[in-house]
Order: structure tokens, then C-alpha cells, then sequence
């Protein structure tokens, strides 16, 4: 067996690890009565030591990977995200043992499944390094920056937990719909995941071709049924559907047409999931989160920020500004990737400063922690997909 | 302004809502309150004390942490909008043209582009208002930290090891009960602290165990960071601290450096490599199939010159300094300047090699090459015949009002006016020649044709010096410093005193993670049999432990 295929086994074994060890932390939270009393149960004990050996295999992809292309696997979408579900079990790791609480782990690895099973819808073939990726800095800056990125991400998942035990569900307000609508998120990105995979099974492709925002011909493949057409489009596969509508140059119909196949699949998936249980996703989830202290999930939403800021600050500024100067010739260039990382930057700033000066604890801090995620997640998904950059690599 | 006494006789600054030794609350507020605000420890802020000047009102806005904070979001919000569509520097047409660049928008974007353009965030980083912004933002930081970092050091430093009892109560963490033998429970207290490596001080049955205090400072020395690095971008501003310049340059040429007087470059060679699908084996070939072919490498092997240092000015003595091969990731340095690999032009018409026949026999009077860069005007060619160039389009470009256009100097699509001069036409024959086309006015003997062509390529360098960078580089790492000794370490203390007969007081504070300064009391606590202590902001967990109890 190839290195390639043995890191993509290794994957597929931490993918399942993590799956199976949620079930062991909801039995812990389940079997429990409070937070004091479930720190150290069996259950918990058992739940950890499946992470850490999924952790250990998820390691193992991204070393043999890395052994089998000769550069860091950080170069594309997939790997990157990849890396950033791997980072974030690590640091999720790192606070059961600050902390052992399971109620953590309960939440954190089914939000680090979800990122495997995202990233894992985009080519996942080895490529080999533009030249402006050829740099011992792609490593170094990538790597630190996932790593303060997923320890900020560990503070959404207390927040969330937190949330989900504080809003109340029984009555309608501005947080239960928003609270709501997190979920319904996660549902859409299920709902591309489940999309993505069936138009891959079915391998279905239609080529099309197009004039660019430059004025100049160019190619495309669809993987789903084209419900928009590109700029002047046109149909290179016969019998392919045709495109109900053609977009503007500045428009790449074929991410929309992904977007709304998600989009649409996802609600249909949440309606089923509310007609099934006749309650909001996040009353469902509440009990799961009820034994939850407060007061550990706060500090637990601080003291990740407080980590992970610095180390976020290190990977997605001082690293990226010493890289940019020896790739691109400058420091800084307001690229959207680099403004990105500038706002969440001054947002995780804008907390801390909250936190301490103006008292924002508990469920204020707790929804900052969750909005910080957002834009974490918009920098790495909606900043590479749709605006267009320097680091446009997916 | 008045000091104000304490009872226990200190005169603490006017402003101070708690005494900086005893802790006694000095204003109603605190007095009041059940869990005081330890922020700053209660002590006298300029901003919190005078408000009547307009300096005073100036500086207390800026003090202000809600300002801070609406500043950071005002920035954070507008960046996010200056993404919206590309910048002006990262679009493809003339920089320096508003027409073009409005088009572009216009275009693509349609009317909200147009919006973009005329609010001016197509350029918006380099606004008056987005650095009247950042401005705003840097004197924030320096005017808040003053503001605090005086007055903390301050009450830090002359705060007394026994607290006053209404001190300790309004502590978040406080207890008081009955211990068998307060005097041995606070000697063990003692040692068991200073295991724990907290400093110690006691003072007439009272202990004051105090860890980390350095970690306050951090936001303080972090923010000295930013300022520095803001302090570093401004210098940029300053001519001969910041250059920042590009050439092209084509293989075969020798050139001065712009912005770097003395230094001259040759290009020796471009050279682009694609991956090919045997070196890149089983590995890559997927991809190569998927994506097509991927760029190796952009490199330009070059050689440095020097001026030498005697020769006379203007003349062209040079020294040869280094040869380097330039590629993305690796620039050329040198005294300061970075050669930067930035873009490239392949195939450039380098010179033109014709011949010139009679159309009748083809007979050939011989070949000549025209160095499209310098051409030289008369060509001599064999048994008498010669060629006269007298007209060079570089960049043909159709005609106009009669005359061949030339649309620029650069040789994409070379045309020639040649005057063709034979024994049997002395007075020469006209001929118009461009690529895949010969225009003559009447019908010629002779034909000047095309042989070959040779090309070069261009290299596109940028040229940078930056004296700010080590000054950006110290910015940044006093920030890590700073960060890193705020974040990763909390101050905490705890106060242990002798309350009424045999009673125990203790309280503990820490500025952030309280959940370690429990475990470290209880570790304290057991091994001392301290009364029992709650924290106040936290009801769940104190009844948690009476469930785990029962």
C-alpha cells in the first residue's frame, strides 16, 4: 500500500474515531447527574482515550500524506480543512485534560466530524506546490494558524453549549432564533455534504464553456445539475441539463449552483428533522447540555480565546506578514484573505476587551465566542470560494 | 485636588474608590456593593477624576474602553467592506486612469460597483478617513494604557498585607467561620502557599499570598508593541526609508537599478518550468490530469554589478558583484534591497532575419538581421544590392490618416518600410513588410522576405528596501511578549486573616481563571482546615458540591 493510500485509510479511521467516541461522551453526559459528578466517570475515560487514538491515526494521515507529496498538506481546501478538524480535536483535547469535562467533547467532535465530511467534498487528489507555496513558511504559517484558529473554535463550542442551557426554548425570543439558526447552519452544511456525495456516486459531470470576467474563454465542469448557467455559457456535454438562468461575468454560476443544491437539500433535511421530532434542533439538544456548569463553560469560552489569540496572532499575522514579505514581495497587501484574518483579529480583540473591561460574561461572551467562529469559518470557506484573491486556492 | 484619608491613615489620590493599602471602600458605590469592582484595584484614574478641561475631555475619551472598542469595530467593519469587490491595486487595467478603472467597475459590478468607485472603496486602505481611523486607534491605546498602567503599579505596589474586613467581604471569593487553632491553620497556610510558589508576606496575623503579578503588565507591554509596529508604518512615509520600485528587464540586458543608485542588473536567462507528468509520478498525476499543467517554477538568473567605486560619475565601470538565481520565495538581497521574482513576459521578437530575392529566379542577394531593439537603417547585401530601412513600426497597429501606427515601442507586431536598392532598380523599389503581409504600391522586381525570428524573454522584478521592517519586527514581537504574559499567566492572590477570636477570614482574586484559583484554595484549604469559602458569581457549582455530598 502507497503512502498516499495509507494517510487516506489513517483518515478514514480518525473519522470514525471521533464519531464513536461522541457516543461514549453522550453516554457520560447522560449517565450523569452534574458536572462535579461526571468528571471522572468510565464513560468519559473511555470516550477521551477513542479521541486520542483518533487524534493519533489523524496525525498519521497528515504525516504519511506529507512523506508522500514531499510539503506540507496545507496547499488546498481539503487539506487545509482537514488540518483544521485535526487541530481542533487536539485542542479540544487539551481542555478535557484543563478542565475534563466531557460535555465538551460532546459538542466539539461532531462539529469536528461535520469539518472532515466538508472538507472531504473537495479534490482530494495530492497536487503539487505553485511557486509562491514553495516555502518552509507554508508549514510554519499555516500550521500555527490552524492551531490558534481551532483553540479559538473550542471557545464557539463552550459558548454553544452554554447557549443552548441559558436561552430558553419554551417561548420565542431574538436568542432562541438565533440560536436556532446556528443549527439550522450546521444542517445546510450536512445538507451539502449529502448533496455533494450523491452527485458523486452518481458521477455526474457537465462540461460547459464560458467568457470570464477578462473577457477570455474558459472552461468549467459542473458536478451538479447546472441551475445557473456561466457568462455567455455554453453546453459541451449532450443531454446534460440546461441552466435556467445565465449569470453575470463577476458570478461563478457553477459555486451558486452548488450553494442553492446545498442550500435546498439542507432545509428539506431540517423540515424532515422537525417533522420527525416537532421541535426546534436546539430544544432537542438542550438536555445534552443542561448538566453543563455555566460557570466552567464560560471560563472554558474565555480561557480558550485567551490561548488561542496569541497563538493566532503569531500563525495569521506575524508568520503570514514574514511570508508575504519574502513571497509577494510586501508585508502587507489588503488581500481579503489577509484583511480576513486582520477583522477576526481585531474581533477576538474586541472580546477580550469586552471581557475585561466591560464585564460581557456569560451569555453575551458566549454568543461573541459563537459569532468569532462565524467569521473564522467565513475567512476559510466564503473568502476562498467566492471573493476572489491571492489565496483563492480551492 | 484633595487627597482623601483613610482610617487606617494612608492618604490615598482623590478619585480612589478603594484605599490602596487597607482596601476600605471610599465611596458610597463601593460601600454598597456586595462583590466590588477589582478592575485597576479601585484606584484614582485621571479619566475618572477630571473632567473639565477639553483635554481632560479629550483624554478621557480616548480612555474610555467602550470607545477602544467602537474604534476596533469601526475598523474591523469597514476593512470588511473594502473585500467586497478587488481592490484598485489587484485590478487588471491602468492604474493611473480614473476612466478605466471606473469601466472596470462599471462592468463587472455594475451599479453598485459604480457605487464603489465613486465612495472611493475601490482605494479605501489608503483613505484619509480609514488612517484617520487607524490614527484614532493608536492614540486609544496609548492614552488607555496611561490611563491604567499609573495607578495600577501604583495601588500594586502599596497595598498592605492585612485588608480591612469590608474589603475581604466584598471579595467574589470570600469565606469566614471558626477554625480549631487559627494561629497553627495560618502557619500551615504559610507553607503550604509558598510550596505552591506564591509570595508570601504576613503581616499581625494576616497573610497576603500573591502569584504572577508580572501578568498585569502584559496588556501594557502588548499594547507598547502595537504602537511601536503603528510607529514603524508611519516611518514609510519618510523618503529613503521605504523604496518600492519594478523593472522589466529582458534576457541579454544589462540595466541600472531603479532605486538603487551604483547597482546594475543582467539578465542572464528566464526560465519557466511545468511540472511534467513523468517526474511527477503516481503522486501528482491525478491532479495534473484534473487541473491540467501547474507552474514548477519562475526564475531569472541574473547577474550583479556595482559601480566601482573610483570610476568618474557617468561612466559605466562596473564590478561584478554576484550571480543569483531568482525565484518566487527567494529574492536577490543585497545592501539592504530585496530583487523580487514578481511577473514575466515569455517570447518577445528580439531581432528579425530577412532576405532579399528576386521574385522572377528567387535569386537571394544574401540575409540580413534587423535587432528589432536598435535597427540600423541600411543594409548591405551582396553583388551591390542593399536594403534601406525607412520606416519601423514596433506594435503595428493598422493605418491612419495614411501613415502605419505604431500603438507602442514594444516589438509585439513588428512592419517595415523598406527601400529596396538594386543594380538593375537603382533608384530603389518600395515595399511595405509586416507579419504574413508584403503591401507594395506598384508592382516590385524585388522582395525582401522573412527568415526567421528570434526571441527573448522579460522578467518583471520588484525592487524593495525597508528600513521600517526590523522596527515592525520589534513591534511585533513586543506584542507576542506582551500577549503571552497576559494570557498564559494570571495574577492571584489570596488573603487569609485572623477575623474575631478564633474566626478566619479568606478572600482571593484573581484577573481571569478563577476555576485554577479554586483549586489552588482548596489545595490550601485542606491542608490548613480553613473555614469554608464560596464564590459568588458561581451558585451551580457550590450546590453541586453539596449533591456530590450527600
Amino acid at each position: 500500500m502507497g503512502l498516499a493510500s495509507l494517510s487516506a485509510n489513517l483518515l478514514l479511521v480518525s473519522f470514525i474515531a471521533y464519531l464513536v467516541a461522541t457516543l461514549f461522551f453522550g453516554g457520560a453526559v447522560k449517565g450523569a447527574k452534574s458536572e462535579a459528578s461526571y468528571s471522572n466517570h468510565r464513560w468519559g475515560n473511555v470516550g477521551i482515550t477513542i479521541t486520542i487514538i483518533g487524534f493519533i491515526t489523524h496525525l498519521g494521515y497528515f504525516i504519511t500524506r506529507w512523506m508522500a507529496s514531499g510539503h506540507a498538506p496545507l496547499s488546498n481546501m481539503f487539506e487545509f480543512t482537514t488540518a483544521f478538524g485535526m487541530m481542533l480535536v487536539g485542542a479540544f483535547i487539551l481542555l478535557f485534560f484543563l478542565y475534563r469535562t466531557p460535555s465538551l467533547g460532546l459538542f466539539a467532535l461532531p462539529i469536528a466530524v461535520i469539518i472532515i465530511g466538508y472538507a472531504s467534498m473537495f479534490p482530494r487528489e495530492i497536487t503539487p506546490l505553485i511557486p509562491a507555496l514553495q516555502s518552509i513558511w507554508l508549514a510554519v504559517h499555516v500550521i500555527t494558524t490552524v492551531i490558534g484558529e481551532s483553540i479559538l473554535a473550542i471557545s464557539a463550542v463552550a459558548g454553544l453549549i452554554y447557549l443552548l442551557k441559558h436561552v430558553d426554548m419554551t417561548k420565542p425570543s431574538r436568542q432562541r432564533f438565533w440560536l436556532e439558526a446556528v443549527m439550522f447552519t450546521i444542517v445546510l452544511v450536512l445538507g451539502f455534504v449529502l448533496s455533494s456525495t450523491t452527485f458523486k456516486v452518481a458521477g455526474y459531470e457537465a462540461h460547459f464553456t464560458y467568457i470570464d470576467k477578462n473577457e477570455a474563454p474558459a472552461k468549467i465542469t459542473y458536478h451538479y445539475p447546472p441551475l445557473f448557467g456561466m457568462h455567455e455559457y455554453e453546453a459541451q456535454t449532450p443531454g446534460a441539463m440546461e441552466p435556467w438562468a445565465e449569470m453575470p461575468a463577476v458570478i461563478n454560476a457553477q459555486k451558486l449552483t452548488t450553494f442553492v443544491w446545498s442550500v435546498v437539500t439542507g432545509t428539506i433535511l431540517y423540515l424532515i428533522l422537525r417533522l420527525i421530532f416537532r421541535r426546534p434542533i436546539a430544544s432537542l439538544l438542550q438536555p445534552f447540555a443542561k448538566k453543563a456548569n455555566s460557570q466552567l463553560m464560560d471560563e472554558i469560552g474565555y480561557r480558550s480565546v485567551l490561548i488561542g489569540f496569541p497563538v493566532f496572532t503569531l500563525g495569521a499575522l506575524i508568520f503570514a506578514m514574514i511570508w508575504a514579505h519574502e513571497a509577494w514581495s510586501r508585508f502587507w497587501g489588503w488581500d481579503p484573505k489577509e484583511v480576513w484574518a486582520l477583522i477576526t483579529w481585531l474581533f477576538y480583540a474586541a472580546f477580550l476587551h469586552l471581557r475585561l473591561s466591560k464585564g460581557w460574561e456569560g451569555k453575551k461572551s458566549a454568543w461573541l465566542a459563537v459569532i468569532g467562529f462565524v467569521i473564522i469559518m467565513f475567512n476559510l470557506i466564503a473568502v476562498n470560494l467566492i471573493i476572489a484573491g491571492l489565496h483563492s486556492y480551492a | 485636588m484633595s487627597k482623601i484619608k483613610c482610617q487606617c491613615g494612608h492618604d490615598n489620590p482623590f478619585g480612589t474608590v478603594l484605599c490602596e493599602k487597607c482596601g476600605r471602600p471610599m465611596t458610597e458605590e463601593a460601600k454598597k456593593s456586595e462583590v466590588v469592582d477589582m478592575r485597576y484595584e479601585g484606584s484614582a484614574r485621571r479619566s475618572q477624576t477630571y473632567k473639565r478641561s477639553i483635554i481632560d475631555k479629550i483624554w478621557n475619551f480616548f480612555s474610555s474602553v467602550k470607545v477602544g472598542v467602537g474604534i476596533i469595530i469601526a475598523v474591523l467593519a469597514t476593512s470588511a467592506i473594502g473585500t467586497l469587490f478587488p481592490q484598485k491595486l489587484y485590478v487588471p487595467v491602468n492604474q493611473d486612469s480614473p476612466a478605466e478603472l471606473l469601466a472596470y467597475y462599471e462592468r463587472l459590478y455594475g451599479i453598485i460597483g459604480t457605487l464603489y468607485y465613486k465612495l472611493g472603496f475601490y482605494d479605501m486602505y489608503n483613505s484619509w478617513w480609514f488612517k484617520i481611523l487607524i490614527g484614532m486607534l493608536g492614540t486609544s491605546i496609548i492614552i488607555a494604557s496611561v490611563d491604567r498602567v499609573i495607578p495600577l503599579y501604583k495601588s500594586l505596589k502599596k497595598q498592605r498585607t492585612k485588608r480591612h474586613a469590608s474589603f475581604m467581604k466584598r471579595q467574589r471569593i470570600y469565606g469566614a467561620g471558626l477554625s480549631g487553632d487559627a494561629g497553627s491553620s495560618l502557619a500551615k497556610a504559610e507553607e503550604k502557599l509558598k510550596n505552591m510558589k506564591y509570595n508570601v508576606k504576613t503581616e499581625d496575623g494576616a497573610i497576603l499570598a500573591e502569584k504572577n503579578r508580572f501578568s498585569r503588565w502584559g496588556p501594557y507591554v502588548n499594547h507598547t508593541g502595537l504602537i511601536i509596529f503603528l510607529f514603524g508604518v508611519l516611518l514609510r512615509g519618510i523618503p529613503g526609508f521605504y523604496v518600492d520600485q519594478t523593472m522589466w528587464i529582458r534576457e541579454g540586458e544589462l540595466r541600472s537599478i531603479p532605486g538603487a543608485p551604483d547597482y546594475y542588473l543582467e539578465n542572464k536567462d528566464f526560465i519557466l518550468e511545468t511540472y511534467s507528468k513523468e517526474e511527477a509520478d503516481e503522486v501528482f498525476g491525478e491532479a495534473i490530469d484534473r487541473v491540467g499543467t501547474i507552474v514548477k517554477s519562475y526564475q531569472t538568473d541574473v547577474s550583479l554589478y556595482k559601480k566601482k567605486e573610483d570610476s568618474l560619475p557617468g561612466s559605466t565601470d562596473l564590478e561584478h558583484v554576484k550571480d543569483y538565481p531568482i525565484v518566487v520565495n527567494k529574492p536577490l538581497k543585497f545592501d539592504g534591497y530585496n530583487i523580487f521574482q514578481m511577473d514575466y513576459r515569455l517570447a518577445e521578437l528580439k531581432s528579425m532575419t530577412m532576405q532579399l530575392i528576386e521574385k522572377k529566379t528567387g535569386k537571394s542577394f544574401g540575409q540580413f538581421t534587423i535587432d528589432l531593439d536598435d535597427p540600423e537603417g541600411v543594409y548591405e547585401l551582396n553583388d551591390g544590392a542593399r536594403v534601406d530601412l525607412i520606416g519601423y513600426y514596433a506594435d503595428y497597429d493598422g493605418v491612419e490618416n495614411g501613415e502605419p501606427v505604431s500603438k507602442s515601442p514594444i516589438p509585439n507586431n513588428p512592419a517595415f518600410i523598406f527601400d529596396m536598392i538594386t543594380p538593375e532598380k537603382p533608384n530603389g523599389e518600395k515595399s511595405f513588410v509586416a507579419i504574413r503581409q508584403t503591401l507594395e504600391t506598384e508592382e516590385n522586381a524585388y522582395q525582401v522576405k522573412f527568415v526567421s525570428a528570434e526571441t527573448r524573454d522579460i522578467s518583471g522584478l520588484t525592487i524593495r528596501k525597508d528600513k521600517t521592517l526590523y522596527i515592525l519586527l520589534l513591534g511585533g514581537l513586543i506584542f507576542m511578549i506582551g500577549v503571552i504574559q497576559g494570557s498564559y499567566w494570571n495574577h492571584r492572590r489570596i488573603w487569609i486573616q485572623k477575623g474575631e477570636g478564633e474566626e478566619l477570614l479568606i478572600a482571593a482574586h484573581t484577573n481571569k481563571n478563577w476555576f485554577s484559583l479554586k483549586k489552588d484554595l482548596n489545595a490550601v484549604k485542606e491542608f490548613a482546615d480553613l473555614p469554608k469559602y464560596e464564590d459568588r458569581l458561581d451558585n451551580e457549582s457550590s450546590s453541586e458540591e453539596e449533591e456530590g455530598e450527600k
